[in-house]
C-alpha cells in the first residue's frame, strides 16, 4: 500500500480536480441522462420509468425530431466540406513565400474567434434580412434578393455562409501542416517536370492526410454542436417553419422550455451516439487513407 | 581571375558557346523572376479582395453602430452622414439594467473561469505528461473522449445537480466546472507542450530532491508560458462569448452576462433601436479583438522561442 502510494500518489493528486470533474460533470451526467431517457421527468415530481416509450415516440411519431436531424445533417454535410476546402485553399495560397502572411493570417482568423458570439449572430440576422446589406449589394448587380432568413428554403444557407466565414482555425492547422512538408519534395518534382496539379495530388494531399483527418473529425463534431448562432438567428425556436431547427435547439427547447427532461435526455443520447458513430467511422477508416510520416510514442 | 584561367584552358569557340548558354540561363532566370513577381501581385490582389470580404461584416457593424436610425438599411455607404456616438451612450443604458452591471458580471465570470481553467488543466496535463501512475493510459483515453461529448448531453443532469445544490442563479455552475478541468481541449494542448520540455530538466531537479509539485511550479510552468498564454486567451474568449450555460443558469436580469443582455435587444426589435443594438454588439466584440491582437504577438513569440532550439 505504501509502495503503491509512493509510486502513484503525486500523479493522483495532480489529477484530482480532473477526476472530480470527470465523474461529477461528465461520466455521471452521461449515465444519469441514459437513465432519465427511460423516464418521464418534468422536474416537479420524481422521474417515472416508462421504458422505451421516449425512443419509440421519437422514431415513430415525432416529426420534429426527424426535421431536426434533416436540418442538422444538411448543415454538417454542407458546412464542413465548404469550410475545409476554403481553409486548405487559403492556407496553400499563404504558405508559399509571402512576407505579409501575418497580416492575412490575422484577418482570416479573426472571424473564427468572433463567430460564436451573440453579437455576430445578431449581425448575421440583419445582413441577410429582406432589406439587409446582402440584398442591397445584389440589387447593384441587378439581382433580386430574397428574404434569406425568413424564407425556409434559404434560411439554412445563411448559417452555412456563417460557417464558411469562420474557416480560420482549420486554416491555421493546415498552415502548420504545410510547413511540415519538406520543400525538397516539391523541388524534386519540379525538376522531374511534374505539373502543379499532380504535385498537389501526389505530394500535398497524401502528406497532409493526418492534418485533414484531424480537421475533419474536429469540424464535424463542432458542426453537430452548433447552437448559439442557430438559436439567435431562428429567434430561439428553429423558425421559420422549423428550417433552422438544429438538433441542439430542439433539445434545448424540449428541456428548458417544455421541461420534458426525460425526452430531452433521450434526444441527448441519440446525439451522443450519432457523434460517436461519425468519430468511430473516421477513426476506423483513417488507416486506409491516412499515413503518418514518422510515428512517435 | 578564375575566368582568365578558364579562358586559357579552353578553345575560343567552346568558350563562346559557354558564354551563350550562360546568357540564356540568365535570361530564363530573369523571366522566371518576372513571372513569379507577377504571380505574387495577383496573389496579393486576390488576398486583399478576400480580406475586404472577410472584414466587411465587421465594418458594416461598426458603421451601422454610428449611423442615424434611418440610414442603416437605406444606404450601402459605410460612411455615416453624421457620427451618432450617442448610440453607444444610449445603448449602454437602453435596457432596464445598465451595461456596467453586465460587463462587471461577465468580467467576474471570465476572470474566475480563466484562473480555474489554467490551474486545473495544467495540473492534469502535468500528471499526464510527466508523472507515472497506474491507469494513466486509460484516463488519458477517457479524457480525450470527453473532447467529443457535446455539452448538450451532460446538460440536463448537470442542471438537476446544480439545482439541487441551490446553485441556479449564481455563478457557481459557470465557474466551478472550470476548476475541475472540464475543458479537455486545454489539457490536450498543455500535454502537447509539456512533452516538448526536455526531461533532463525534471530528472536533474528530482535528483536534487525537488518534489513533483516543485518541478511543476519551478520548471514546467515557467517554461510553458506560451502554452499557458494561448490557453488563457482561448479560454478568455470562449467564456466571454459563452451563451448556453448563462442562458440556462442565470434567470435574474441583474446577474446577466453581456451575451444574455445582447439577446434582450432582439425582443425589442422593430422599436427602432437597431443603432443601439449594433453599438452594444460592436462593443462586446472589442475585448475579443483587443485580446486577439495580444494573442497574435504571443503566438509569434511562442513560435520564435520554440524555433530557437
Amino acid at each position: 500500500m505504501k509502495k503503491f502510494l509512493a509510486r502513484n500518489g503525486p500523479g493522483y493528486v495532480f489529477l484530482l480536480p480532473w477526476f472530480l470533474g470527470f465523474f461529477l460533470l461528465a461520466l455521471g451526467p452521461i449515465l444519469a441522462s441514459l437513465y432519465l431517457s427511460f423516464t418521464r421527468y418534468d422536474m416537479v415530481g420524481d422521474p417515472r420509468w416508462i421504458g422505451f416509450d421516449n425512443y419509440q415516440y421519437m422514431f415513430e411519431r415525432d416529426r420534429r425530431f426527424w426535421k431536426a436531424l434533416e436540418v442538422t445533417f444538411t448543415y454538417v454535410f454542407l458546412s464542413v466540406p465548404a469550410r475545409l476546402i476554403m481553409a486548405l485553399g487559403v492556407a496553400m495560397l499563404l504558405d508559399k513565400g509571402l512576407r505579409t502572411i501575418g497580416v492575412y493570417r490575422a484577418i482570416f482568423y479573426l472571424p473564427s474567434l468572433l463567430g460564436a458570439s451573440i453579437a455576430i449572430a445578431i449581425l448575421w440576422r440583419q445582413l441577410f434580412a429582406a432589406d439587409g446589406v446582402v440584398n442591397q449589394i445584389l440589387a447593384k448587380f441587378g439581382i433580386e434578393g430574397a428574404a434569406w432568413i425568413s424564407n425556409p428554403d434559404t434560411s439554412l444557407y445563411t448559417l452555412v455562409v456563417l460557417a464558411m466565414w469562420q474557416f480560420g482555425s482549420p486554416m491555421l492547422i493546415f498552415l502548420a501542416g504545410l510547413r511540415g512538408i519538406p520543400r525538397d519534395l516539391y523541388e524534386a518534382a519540379e525538376i522531374d517536370g511534374t505539373s502543379k496539379r499532380r504535385q498537389f495530388f501526389r505530394i500535398t494531399l497524401p502528406l497532409l492526410a493526418p492534418v485533414i483527418f484531424f480537421n475533419l473529425v474536429l469540424q464535424t463534431i463542432e458542426a453537430f454542436k452548433t447552437f448559439s448562432s442557430a438559436f439567435i438567428i431562428s429567434g430561439g425556436t428553429g423558425a421559420p417553419a422549423d428550417s433552422l431547427l438544429f438538433y441542439t435547439v430542439y433539445l434545448f427547447n424540449e428541456a428548458f422550455k417544455f421541461f420534458r427532461m426525460g425526452y430531452a435526455s433521450a434526444l441527448a443520447w441519440v446525439l451522443l451516439i450519432i457523434i460517436g458513430f461519425f468519430t468511430a467511422v473516421s477513426f476506423f477508416t483513417s488507416k486506409y487513407w491516412v499515413h503518418y510520416e514518422n510515428e512517435r510514442d | 581571375m578564375k575566368t582568365n584561367v578558364i579562358e586559357k584552358a579552353v578553345e575560343p569557340d567552346v568558350l563562346e558557346e559557354m558564354r551563350h548558354s550562360a546568357e540564356i540561363a540568365h535570361e530564363l532566370r530573369l523571366r522566371q523572376q518576372q513571372r513569379s513577381r507577377r504571380a505574387r501581385i495577383y496573389k496579393h490582389i486576390f488576398l486583399i479582395g478576400m480580406s475586404v470580404m472577410m472584414l466587411y461584416p465587421l465594418f458594416w457593424l461598426f458603421a451601422s453602430s454610428l449611423k442615424p436610425e434611418n440610414e442603416i438599411f437605406n444606404t450601402l455607404s459605410l460612411w455615416p452622414s453624421e457620427f451618432n456616438w450617442d448610440n453607444y451612450t444610449k445603448g449602454w443604458e437602453a435596457l432596464p439594467i445598465s451595461f456596467t452591471v453586465f460587463y462587471a458580471n461577465s468580467a467576474i465570470v471570465t476572470v474566475l473561469s480563466v484562473i480555474g481553467n489554467l490551474l486545473s488543466c495544467s495540473f492534469a496535463a502535468y500528471a499526464f505528461a510527466r508523472l507515472q501512475f497506474s491507469g494513466k493510459n486509460l484516463f488519458f483515453a477517457l479524457m480525450m473522449m470527453t473532447l467529443m461529448i457535446p455539452y448538450h448531453v451532460v446538460l440536463i443532469p448537470q442542471y438537476v445537480l446544480f439545482l439541487n445544490l441551490g446553485w441556479v442563479d449564481t455563478y457557481l455552475p459557470l465557474v466551478v466546472p472550470r476548476f475541475l478541468a472540464s475543458e479537455a481541449f486545454f489539457i490536450f494542448l498543455m500535454v502537447q507542450f509539456f512533452r516538448q520540455i526536455p526531461r533532463e530538466l525534471d530528472e536533474a531537479a528530482m535528483i536534487d530532491g525537488c518534489s513533483p509539485f516543485k518541478i511543476y511550479w519551478a520548471i514546467i510552468l515557467p517554461l510553458s508560458l506560451p502554452a499557458m498564454g494561448t490557453a488563457a486567451i482561448f479560454s478568455l474568449i470562449w467564456v466571454w462569448e459563452d451563451f448556453l450555460a448563462p442562458l440556462i443558469y442565470l434567470n435574474d436580469i441583474k446577474s446577466y452576462t453581456v451575451p444574455l443582455a445582447l439577446r434582450l435587444f432582439l425582443d425589442q426589435e422593430g422599436q427602432s433601436v437597431y443603432g443601439q443594438m449594433f453599438a452594444m454588439s460592436m462593443l462586446s466584440l472589442v475585448p475579443v479583438i483587443i485580446f486577439f491582437v495580444a494573442f497574435q504577438k504571443l503566438i509569434v513569440r511562442g513560435i520564435a522561442t520554440s524555433g530557437m532550439k
